[in-house]
């Protein structure tokens, strides 16, 4: 992960249908851990939020070719049952529930040594890429993690 | 069974602040109702899960933007809920 470039997904283990598998590690040092919590280091919920969302991004970016773009706009039922620290590598499940038109619906777990440290419904919104930058930085990242 | 008004606004009530007694045959879903584009997301979810459809909101945007057809064919509710049986029949439900 690169938390001060939200690159919260290094690599994908598996994807199987409509599910994915990514993996990630914590880094052990960034400033996010200085004011979140000084001497009691942890991972923002907000940001482990942000994991599972682009977990579930690549997902549906993979299912959709790349073809448009999906934009984080709803979580729901969302439970961090755990501290997770620096330096953990976590394991993100994202499975498409619904495949509606225009949106998404996920559903998104974070584990990490087999216990589960959160889990939330997704919404994303599916656009047309705003930007040819954008279409074209998703892909490029896309084929750095085998899925474009 | 409800009738499919009655579904669409117990939903709609369920997934927005509009009071039920609110919601009525001739009320457009946004411009008397309010919903704004995230509710009527949830919404849409909604109505896709109990009725075991795909409500066509992008095409239904797009005619509408295009001048192709007016925005109460598809967001009155009386016409919504009559959309959304024609969706049902063509399932085959």
């Amino acid at each position: 992960m690169r938390l001060e470039y939200f690159q919260m997904v290094d690599r994908v283990a598996s994807l199987e249908g409509e599910a994915i598998v990514v993996e990630s590690t914590i880094p052990d040092a960034s400033p996010v851990f200085e004011g979140h919590f000084p001497g009691y280091p942890l991972m923002p919920g907000v940001l482990l939020v942000e994991t599972m969302a682009q977990a579930s991004g690549w997902l549906l970016l993979r299912l959709m070719d790349f073809a448009r773009m999906p934009f984080l706009m709803g979580v729901k039922e969302a439970k961090f049952r755990s501290f997770v620290g620096p330096a953990t590598p976590v394991t993100v499940h994202a499975r498409r529930i619904h495949d509606g038109s225009g949106y998404a619906v996920t559903q998104a777990r974070i584990e990490a040594g087999g216990k589960r440290i959160c889990d939330a419904e997704l919404t994303l919104r599916i656009m047309d890429f705003p930007a040819p930058e954008l279409a074209a930085a998703m892909r490029g990242r896309g084929k750095e993690l085998g899925l474009a | 069974m409800a009738s499919s008004f009655d579904r669409i606004a117990d939903i709609i009530a369920e997934n927005s602040e509009v009071p039920r007694e609110n919601i009525l045959p001739d009320s457009h879903v946004i411009n008397d109702l309010g919903i704004d584009s995230l509710d009527f997301l949830d919404i849409v979810f909604a109505i896709d899960k109990a009725f075991g459809i795909k409500v066509p909101v992008e095409a239904w945007t797009q005619e509408v933007n295009a001048g192709n057809a007016p925005a109460e064919q598809y967001f009155v509710m009386k016409n919504l809920a009559a959309r959304i049986d024609e969706l049902v029949a063509a399932k085959g439900g």
